[in-house]
């Protein structure tokens, strides 16, 4: 029997992250610390005049929230969401 | 002299059921105990389970003879690293749900105040005792004083209200701490009572009555739930609920100036609502807080004003006043602080002259200067302690203001 | 489908929000590592007690949904032993700074190391005391500038986890914010601990001693934590020193086992007293 590689594991699920948007002071450890290196200040700021930080990959989110465990304002968390597309 | 809380109607108290003292605690019979001894009793009577102290003469032996008891009555006594420790300890207790009190002398009494305000700021029951020696600084640790009384109304700082007891007696040693006890769990404020040494050491019969004749203020815990209860929101009387450590009501405790929910809220609004309240709730109270003996008042021309040990003697000298014709009265304040101004106000309408006689250069004289209101010539026979008066040389002193 | 909440928020006073912390303070990153540690040690909340002292890491308790203590500075620990003592039931966490906790609190610290007090004693050590301004503290390592050593610290600082080592501690770790997970982590086994716990975290402090040594701000200090610490779990505690961005050696450095004052009491008093002994099981 010829080899047939395995079918890539599909991701049970995927991760989301959650800013509330005036908390943020922009320290800037979410964005230091995010694994997959996906989240960066966003252009528009805050009523302070901080830039909270968005997600450039959604995708790649893992929903590991050590973004949530750095931020020192509780202004960005990540959860894991199920994945509802297949 | 009120103080303006306008929302509050001072003469609403609440119906307070008191309870009898555990037979478990109280030493009933009669004893030949000396003030210290039967301070500790009284604190054991009233239901004391928590103290921590520091050892300074003439004071050690209230918690040495608590120490003894206590393991057998049930509850703890912790022999703390300092003063400092012993007084916020004993807050930390309040607030897990014991009956603490602590005891020190002058040097130790100076490090209590921060804490002291503490416990104002934050109404804490709690029972601070200060056995007074000479001073200042370290003083005459063995012999008796009477200068801490002004420290006990104005020793931290910031604007607050004291009770503070003063016995002359063993026997009041034991019923006047029943009574600091009690005035802590009313006003939920921490109260004084002022020893001196002389009182603390002296041993004279103390009775010790049966439990049941022990009345206690139980401690007014709130019955509301975790979800409305507001640990700084006064009732009718200007007096909040209490609440513990461990139930739920995961109340804040902070000595910051702060509103009902016990939130720091640092403007002038919040300071005038708080601490008008705080100075309120005892201040407007005076008159039933307030408490004092009198002795041959009728006619007297010539009022002693004495206290402590010194009123022992004052008697004494009283009575051979007496002797010689003059018109001579005594006023002993029990309870000091808050002062019975309403009745030196009243006497020094009729009355010739004060002589305040104190182990001091001028301390409480100064109250009854003030509430004389320049109506009768105030008086002092004071000196620096460590020793009594003699009764002669206030009898020498009435004569002068018999003149 | 519900919006989901930070985990951090159920143990926040909501009204209590925005904190005064500044923009790269590592005390809020502590928080949030405390509440996962109460998630993760399945502690009763209600019989969970927070006291701070006064400074900056003092706040800690004002902004955490528990019985919280926020007392005079320095006698967080003392506080907290009759809190304990009193009702022995409670979960009882000191959490302050360096300044409160070692300085004008060192004595009480000593003391309840030696008589091994059950509590949890969460030390966050920012080299200075901010909430006054930068004052020089008795953690700052020698030759940093502060406002009361404009010149450098000339005086040699405490070695936080061998004094608490060499005063009794049963559990000593020190982490530094960036180590979250550890934290947590370090956290919950001090909770389970029986004794005298304690965590020292460093900590940033941007607007002061960050600032006033040339250090960057909150997300420099905290590359430098990533970069100079070296776990060492198990080290000796006299070797952990602190100096002037040198390296950091951190990890769990003592779990040992030793009866707590509780213990020790009351097998004293049944020793000696027998069965007078009325016991004490809380107020």
């Amino acid at each position: 029997m010829p080899d047939v590689p395995a079918a890539p594991k599909a991701r049970k699920f995927r991760g989301q992250v959650l800013i509330d948007w005036d908390r943020c002071k922009g320290c800037g450890f979410c964005v230091e610390f995010c694994p997959p290196k996906i989240l960066a200040f966003s252009p528009e700021f805050n009523s302070h005049g901080y830039h909270p930080p968005y997600l450039t990959n959604e995708e790649a989110c893992t929903g590991c929230d050590l973004c949530g465990l750095y931020c020192p304002d509780f202004a960005v968390f990540g959860v894991r969401v199920p994945r509802i597309d297949d | 002299m009120g103080c303006a809380c306008p929302e509050l109607t001072i003469d609403e108290e609440p119906e307070m059921t008191l309870t009898n003292a555990n037979p478990k605690s109280v030493l009933t019979g009669a004893h030949f105990l000396d003030g210290d001894c039967a301070c500790s009793e009284g604190a054991l009577a009233a239901g004391a389970n928590f103290a921590a102290g520091y050892p300074i003469t003439p004071s050690t032996e209230v918690v040495e003879h608590f120490a003894s008891r206590i393991p057998t009555v049930g509850g703890v006594f912790l022999q703390m690293e300092d003063e400092l420790a012993s007084s916020i300890a004993i807050v930390g207790a309040a607030w897990g749900g014991a009956k603490a009190f602590t005891v020190t002398s002058g040097p130790g009494f100076s490090l209590m105040m921060e804490h002291l305000g503490y416990a104002a700021m934050t109404e804490t029951p709690l029972v601070l005792v200060d056995v007074q020696r000479g001073g200042p600084s370290t003083g005459l640790p063995t012999l008796p004083g009477q200068a801490d009384m002004m420290q006990a109304r104005w020793g931290s700082h910031g604007d607050y209200e004291i009770i503070a007891l003063c016995p002359n007696s063993p026997q009041e040693c034991f019923n006047l701490t029943i009574d600091a006890f009690n005035f802590a769990e009313e006003y939920r404020t921490p109260v004084l009572v002022m020893m001196d040494e002389c009182v603390g050491h002296m041993t004279e019969k103390v009775v010790i009555p049966p439990a049941d004749e022990i009345k206690l203020y139980p401690r007014r815990y709130t019955s509301l739930p975790p979800s409305e209860y507001l640990p700084f929101r006064p009732g009718p009387d200007g007096i909040p609920e209490m609440a513990k450590a461990g139930e739920g009501y995961r109340a804040e405790v902070t000595g910051l100036t702060h509103d009902e929910h016990g939130y720091p809220a640092m403007n002038w609004q919040a300071q005038h609502k708080l601490v008008s309240r705080l100075v309120g709730k005892i201040r407007d109270h005076a008159d039933r807080i307030t408490r004092w003996e009198e002795r041959q008042m009728e006619d007297a021309d010539v009022v002693v004003v004495a206290y402590g040990i010194t009123s022992r003697v004052a008697e004494r000298a009283m009575q051979l006043a007496r002797a010689e014709g003059l018109k001579v009265g005594l006023l002993r304040p029990v309870v000091v602080w808050p002062f019975p101004d309403k009745r030196i106000r009243e006497l020094a309408a009729r009355v010739h002259a004060f002589l305040v006689v104190e182990m001091n250069y001028g301390q409480m004289v100064n109250e009854v200067e003030r509430c004389a209101g320049g109506q009768a010539r105030t008086l002092l026979l004071g000196h620096g302690g460590g020793t009594v008066h003699e009764p002669e040389e206030i009898l020498k002193a009435i004569r002068e203001a018999a003149s | 489908m519900s919006i989901p909440i930070n985990p951090v928020e159920p143990f926040l006073r909501a009204d209590r929000m925005p904190h005064i912390w500044c923009p790269g303070c590592g005390i809020g990153t502590t928080v949030n590592c405390f509440a996962r540690a109460l998630v993760e040690s399945k502690l009763p909340l209600e019989k969970v007690a927070v006291v701070s002292g006064i400074g900056c890491t003092g706040r800690v308790a004002g902004y955490m949904h528990l019985d919280s203590f926020h007392t005079t500075h320095g006698r967080a620990i003392p506080f907290a032993t009759g809190l304990k003592l009193a009702n022995p039931n409670l979960h009882v966490v000191v959490y302050s700074g360096d300044g409160d906790l070692i300085a004008i609190g060192g004595n009480h610290f000593i003391h309840a190391a030696r008589r091994n007090v059950d509590i949890t004693v969460i030390c966050v050590n920012n080299f200075t005391y901010g909430m006054t301004g930068g004052q020089v503290t008795p953690t700052t390592p020698l030759g940093a500038i502060a406002t009361t050593s404009p010149y450098g610290c000339f005086e040699r600082p405490f070695n936080l986890p061998f004094l608490a080592e060499s005063s009794g501690a049963v559990y000593v770790a020190r982490w530094t914010a960036y180590h979250v997970r550890y934290i947590a982590h370090a956290m919950v086994e001090a909770f389970q601990k029986k004794g005298f716990s304690f965590i020292e975290i460093l900590s940033p402090c941007p607007t002061l001693y960050q600032r006033r040594n040339k250090m960057g701000d909150g997300l420099d200090t905290m590359r430098y934590y990533k970069q100079r610490s070296i776990i060492k779990n198990g080290a000796r505690t006299q070797d952990v020193d602190i100096s002037l961005q040198g390296d950091i050696i951190v990890g769990k450095f003592v779990d040992i086992e030793r009866p707590t004052l509780q213990q020790t009491m009351d097998q004293q008093f049944r020793q000696t007293l027998k069965d007078r002994y009325a016991g004490w099981g809380g107020a």
